[in-house]
């Protein structure tokens, strides 16, 4: 992650630049539509990219039948995401490639803790009633303070959806202020948008504008719970406001599209959007995720279909 | 380090090539030298010369093409007439067979035409891809469908005959379905010549064409010079001309066609402006100028090549568009991960960095992205220039490539004067959220296609083609049609006439008074009260500029009148009072309105029918009831005219875009109009109504001959509330006046129903300033039939088609 000193502080809440906002939406279709064209990675190029990715994943897990053996397995897979053996055959052996970060509940922060000790992967842990955040505010802002003390180092909080549907900006301002009190120094605030819940573009480039005014380091797309999810729209919006974000105040924000994506080609049209509109930092984990859980083994597919020119079968990539 | 390791730590972007094995081996099976395509057969004339085709992404030489000649070009035009024959015959609906199978073998063989189009053209294997090669396919599906209903949509019209197209280098596929597949929909066959630079994949085309079954004859392409060009152009078996390219080439065909008889349809250059208010959203016109002006190399006559940014956010936005240029990619065109390719040509390559030269001469600040380009082949970086002044020729002159100038307004009124401040008028594009304001601005800007939140949108739904110097005629939509029908009353105009090299036309020396012993016609005892019709210009009654008169003499020689003997200072004058009823609103009236004023003119002039009548007899010595018959149309001309006037205002087109594309039938402007001798009155009406009725003002030129029914006419059209302005009425020498009008370079459109000769004049003088033109060609019309003195054709001539295209969704 970036270092503490360059963390966004966050901004007082500039509302003219929030009223003022435009998005045209079928400009934002346009640009979709042709970057993945436009820009596209083959043989060695597409081997190097994917396995970038493979280091940019918040391999998650947030299931209602999550258990402490679950966990583990997927923690297991975070530190080994790539098959050594064929690390090797690309000629990164040696290098370390693991996965972003371990993302779970609340309740299960302290398994991972556990079972990454050791490693420098970090636990990240969704809080703040997700993924409706229609708890509380005091619980809210309690679920993150246990959180990090189970030992998470980033927290994935959720918006509520109903300051920006009513625009009601200075509550959604305060309220991501009061999460990013609680997330400190100890933790890292990746905020989540819901862009799903959201009326239109304008909404999210207006919400990713108040959450990194909040001090957000990282703005996310989706709880993976919405009907719709991270899609390539809500993406380029929100890295345009982290662009934008960055000219005024110098701070560099990071980006998290999560749900959906489960294809190493969808993960490279992500990465190409990333490369394209924000620049070769924001392809690194430090300020780029992908949540994910099956976007693993379609990347190992590939990877395994470069080496060995066969296509591959799932079971024969170990499982997480 | 592995190489794998080391792009893992770089993250740069790697080589992405799309495969030419195809493309090499079908040039392979030609053995790399292609002939002419003539009644579906390859024709390698004897003895014939060839002329190189080279990929410009690398020099490599890809073929070789064969150089026709004047015998070749008859071969070729007489195997399309031969074909028409049956062609034109051919049901509507077994036409659309052969367009939908043409469609399907295009879609069949897409990727290989794709790729042969980067490779020949130098333009990105992305664009080919996804934009020329599906385009293609799509207009060819879309005039399938206007073959099938022809005969009973279209029934009141008759193919053109044998279309000689000549298409230029930028868009070798799509320009060629553009100009084939509505040619070949409405019955007529065609001989294509494409531009000597990208010839090949017109002849892949040929190929897949005869391979759908296509029957011989109808589709030939010969490949050749630009002289093999003027051969079609002024082969007197050729029936229209259609074409694609620079204006001066333009300009040329229309002196090569003038007279003729031939139809013309030009799509030429222009300098397309690129729109951007303070509430748009200012990264997706980023986007926008991209594809403006960095599509295909901005090789692309309708490129937002002119960026008008309002002054508050222009420098907020110039960087925003300074660091998207810095992302560009710029390389081989068969790459899949590049912007841009080659430029076409050395010679394009040089003119490109010429204008560039000049713009910073002209003290414009060059902009070129720090980015690499590759080592040999013809590439230019994406280029803008800043700080220029609307005078600037890099500002006022097409570029043709990859260089954008910007300029910056302060109010929306501004920025519509500055985006026509202009020769051309082909596109535009215009950013903004706020919809009042886009819409508005899109209804004032001078072009053919306007683009809204959007550009470069095509379909074969949609007409496009220009106002102005980008010349005249769409391509594309229903409107395109007209391109390639003839109403079936009208054989193909075959005007005769013994061009007069020595005596310059419309030279005209003042008329004298007439001769002592010429009778007035009176009647009376009592000498008649003097009554000289005077102009008519801006609502008044004004004496000739030049103060001299000429008689009009009654069918017995008597004398009748005398009117004023116009001069060119007259048609200025006149024209300005037509611009200024223009610009003061009467386009902008409701068709309500209009036609209120045109039912209020027939209701004056059935009220004075009988003088009308009189006045016929008198001059024609025509028989009472063939005049009370010419006054009795004239008034019913004006009630369908008065009905045409709020319901001509265009269609909704169904485009692929998500959102509305309107076709909004605009009026031309200002029409200068010589009227027929034959019908002094109902000619006049004729002409003038439907013009005024779809909101154009008037300069009119009665029948030289018989003008007293136009200048009786002036006091019906001041006892009907026309605004003054609107309606004009010089008269005198018809050529003279006419040649006035048409060097005017602010009249948008002159018809002429003068002579034949004359009518070579009106087209061949047109050229220098491309206005559109209207001639009768000498040969008659029956004005009294509704068929041929009303309707359609008139109105299609009162108007130029503008395409808005409104993306939408929030």
């Amino acid at each position: 992650m970036t270092s503490q000193n360059n963390r966004n502080p966050g901004t007082p809440l500039d509302l003219d630049w929030v009223m003022g906002a435009h998005v045209n939406k079928s400009a934002v279709e346009r640009r979709v539509e042709s970057l993945p064209k436009r820009r596209t990675v083959k043989k060695e190029w597409q081997a190097a990219w994917l396995l970038r990715a493979v280091t940019c994943i918040d391999l998650t897990t947030l299931a209602g039948d999550d258990t402490p053996g679950r966990v583990k397995r997927l923690c297991a897979k975070a530190r080994q995401p790539i098959r050594a053996d064929m690390l090797a055959r690309l000629g990164l052996d040696g290098e370390k490639v693991t996965v972003g970060a371990v993302c779970v509940y609340p309740n299960r922060v302290h398994d991972a803790v556990e079972a990454l000790r050791g490693s420098d992967i970090p636990v990240a842990s969704v809080a703040t009633g997700f993924p409706a955040g229609q708890t509380p505010l005091p619980q809210r802002i309690q679920e993150i303070e246990q959180a990090i003390e189970a030992g998470a180092r980033e927290i994935d909080v959720v918006i509520s959806r109903n300051h920006v549907l009513t625009g009601d900006w200075k509550s959604l301002y305060d309220e991501l202020k009061q999460f990013r009190a609680a997330c400190g120094d100890a933790a890292h605030m990746k905020t989540i948008l819901a862009t799903g819940d959201l009326g239109t573009l304008k909404q999210v480039y207006q919400a990713s504008l108040v959450a990194m005014m909040a001090g957000s380091d990282f703005i996310k797309t989706s709880t993976g719970k919405e009907t719709v999810n991270a899609t390539l729209e809500f993406s380029l919006v929100m890295t345009r406001a982290i662009r934008d974000y960055l000219d005024r105040f110098g701070y560099k924000v990071g980006f998290k599209p999560a749900g959906g994506i489960s294809s190493a080609k969808q993960a490279m049209a992500w990465q190409s959007l990333m490369k394209e509109e924000l620049g070769d930092e924001w392809l690194k984990n430090d300020l780029f995720r992908i949540g994910a859980s099956s976007l693993l083994t379609d990347i190992e597919r590939q990877l395994y279909h470069y080496i060995t020119g066969h296509y591959a079968a799932k079971h024969h990539m170990p499982m997480g | 380090m592995s190489k794998i390791l080391e792009i893992f730590k770089s993250m740069e972007y790697g080589p992405a090539p799309e495969a030419p094995d195809a493309v090499k081996a079908w040039l392979d099976e030609h053995g790399r030298k292609f002939g002419l395509f003539i009644n579906n057969e390859w024709v390698t004339p004897k003895g014939a010369k060839f002329y190189p085709s080279y990929n410009p992404a690398n020099g490599e030489l890809l073929a070789e093409t064969t150089q026709a000649e004047k015998k070749d070009v008859d071969a070729a035009l007489a195997a399309a007439r031969t074909a028409f024959k049956t062609w034109s015959k051919t049901p509507g609906m077994v036409r659309a067979r052969y367009l939908y199978a043409i469609a399907r073998n295009l879609q069949k063989h897409s990727r290989l035409l794709a790729v042969l189009e980067s490779m020949d053209n130098g333009k990105p294997i992305r664009e080919s891809r996804d934009i020329d090669v599906p385009l293609l396919a799509r207009h060819f599906y879309y005039y399938a469908g206007w073959a099938q209903l022809m005969e009973t949509e279209l029934r009141d019209y008759q193919p053109v005959g044998v279309v000689g197209q000549i298409i230029p280098w930028n868009f070798p596929l799509l320009m060629l379905a553009w100009k084939i597949a509505p040619a070949i929909a409405m019955g007529n066959t065609v001989v294509l010549k494409p531009a000597s630079y990208t010839r090949l994949t017109a002849l892949l085309f040929a190929e897949i064409v005869a391979e759908a079954g296509l029957p011989a004859g109808v589709v030939n392409v010969i490949t050749g010079s630009s002289s093999a060009g003027s051969m079609i152009v002024e082969h007197s078996d050729v029936d229209k001309i259609a074409f694609t390219g620079s204006t001066d080439v333009g300009r040329t065909l229309r002196k090569q066609t003038a007279g003729s008889g031939k139809k013309l349809s030009l799509e030429l250059g222009g300098k397309s402006p690129f729109v951007v208010f303070d509430d748009a959203d200012l990264d997706g016109a980023v986007e926008g100028v991209v594809d403006a002006i960095w599509f295909n190399q901005g090789q692309v006559c309708c490129a937002g090549s002119r960026l008008i940014v309002q002054e508050n956010v222009a420098a907020k936005f110039i960087q925003k568009l300074k660091n998207r240029m810095e992302h560009m990619r710029v390389g081989d065109p068969l790459d899949k991960s590049i912007d841009m390719g080659a430029i076409v040509d050395q010679s394009q390559w040089d003119t490109i960095d010429g204008w560039v030269k000049t713009g910073i001469a002209e003290g414009g600040e060059c902009f070129q992205p720090n980015i690499a380009l590759p080592e040999k082949g013809l590439f230019y970086k994406p280029t803008l220039i800043t700080g220029l002044d609307p005078a600037a020729a890099t500002v006022q002159e097409e570029i043709f490539g990859p260089v954008l100038v910007s300029l910056t307004f302060r109010t929306p009124s501004e920025a519509i004067e500055v985006a026509n401040n202009t020769r051309y008028g082909l596109a535009a594009s215009v950013w903004s959220d706020n919809i009042n304001l886009a819409l508005d601005v899109a209804s004032k800007i001078k072009a053919g296609s306007v683009w809204v939140n959007c550009t470069n949108q095509f379909d074969g739904a949609s007409g496009f083609g220009g106002y102005r110097e980008s010349g005249y005629g769409r391509e594309g939509g229903r409107e395109g049609l007209f391109e390639y029908l003839r109403p079936t009353w009208m054989d193909r105009p075959r005007p005769e006439f013994v061009l007069d090299e020595k005596k310059k036309w419309g030279e005209h020396v003042p008329t004298l008074p007439s001769q002592p012993g010429v009778a007035r016609a009176n009647g009376h005892s009592l000498p008649l009260v003097d009554r000289t019709p005077k102009m008519y210009i801006g609502g008044k009654q004004v004496r000739p500029d030049g103060a001299y008169t000429s008689s009009v003499l009654s069918a017995k020689g008597k004398l009748i009148g005398q009117v004023g003997d116009g001069n060119r200072k007259d048609i200025r004058d006149a024209v300005e009072a037509a611009h200024k009823a223009r610009t003061s609103g009467w386009a902008m009236r409701h068709g309500y309105n209009r036609s209120q004023i045109l039912y209020f003119i027939a209701e004056n002039l059935d009220a004075r029918n009988a003088e009308f009548v009189k006045r016929i007899v008198e001059m024609t010595g025509r028989t009472q009831k063939s005049a009370q018959a010419e006054v009795d149309a004239s008034v019913e001309r004006l009630f369908s005219y008065a009905a045409w006037a709020d319901k001509y205002g265009g269609t909704v087109q169904e485009t692929t875009l998500r959102g509305i594309t309107v076709a909004v039938n605009e009026p031309m402007g200002v029409i200068g109009i010589a009227c027929p001798d034959e019908m002094p009155l109902l000619g006049f009406i004729s002409l003038m109504a439907p013009a005024i009725a779809r909101g154009n003002t008037v300069v009119m030129i009665p029948s030289q001959k018989y003008p007293l029914s136009a200048t009786d006419f002036y006091q019906v059209l001041d006892t009907s509330d026309v605004p003054s302005g609107v309606v004009n009425i010089v008269t005198g020498d018809r050529d003279h006046l006419t040649k006035t009008l048409v060097q005017h370079e602010d009249v948008d459109s002159v018809w002429y129903f003068g002579s034949a000769e004359g009518s070579y004049h009106v087209e061949n003088e047109s050229a220098a300033n491309m206005k559109r033109t209207w001639t009768g060609y000498g040969l008659p019309r029956d004005w009294m039939s509704r068929e041929q003195g009303e309707g359609h054709e008139f109105l299609h001539e009162a108007t130029q088609v503008k395409n808005i295209w409104v993306p939408t969704g929030e």
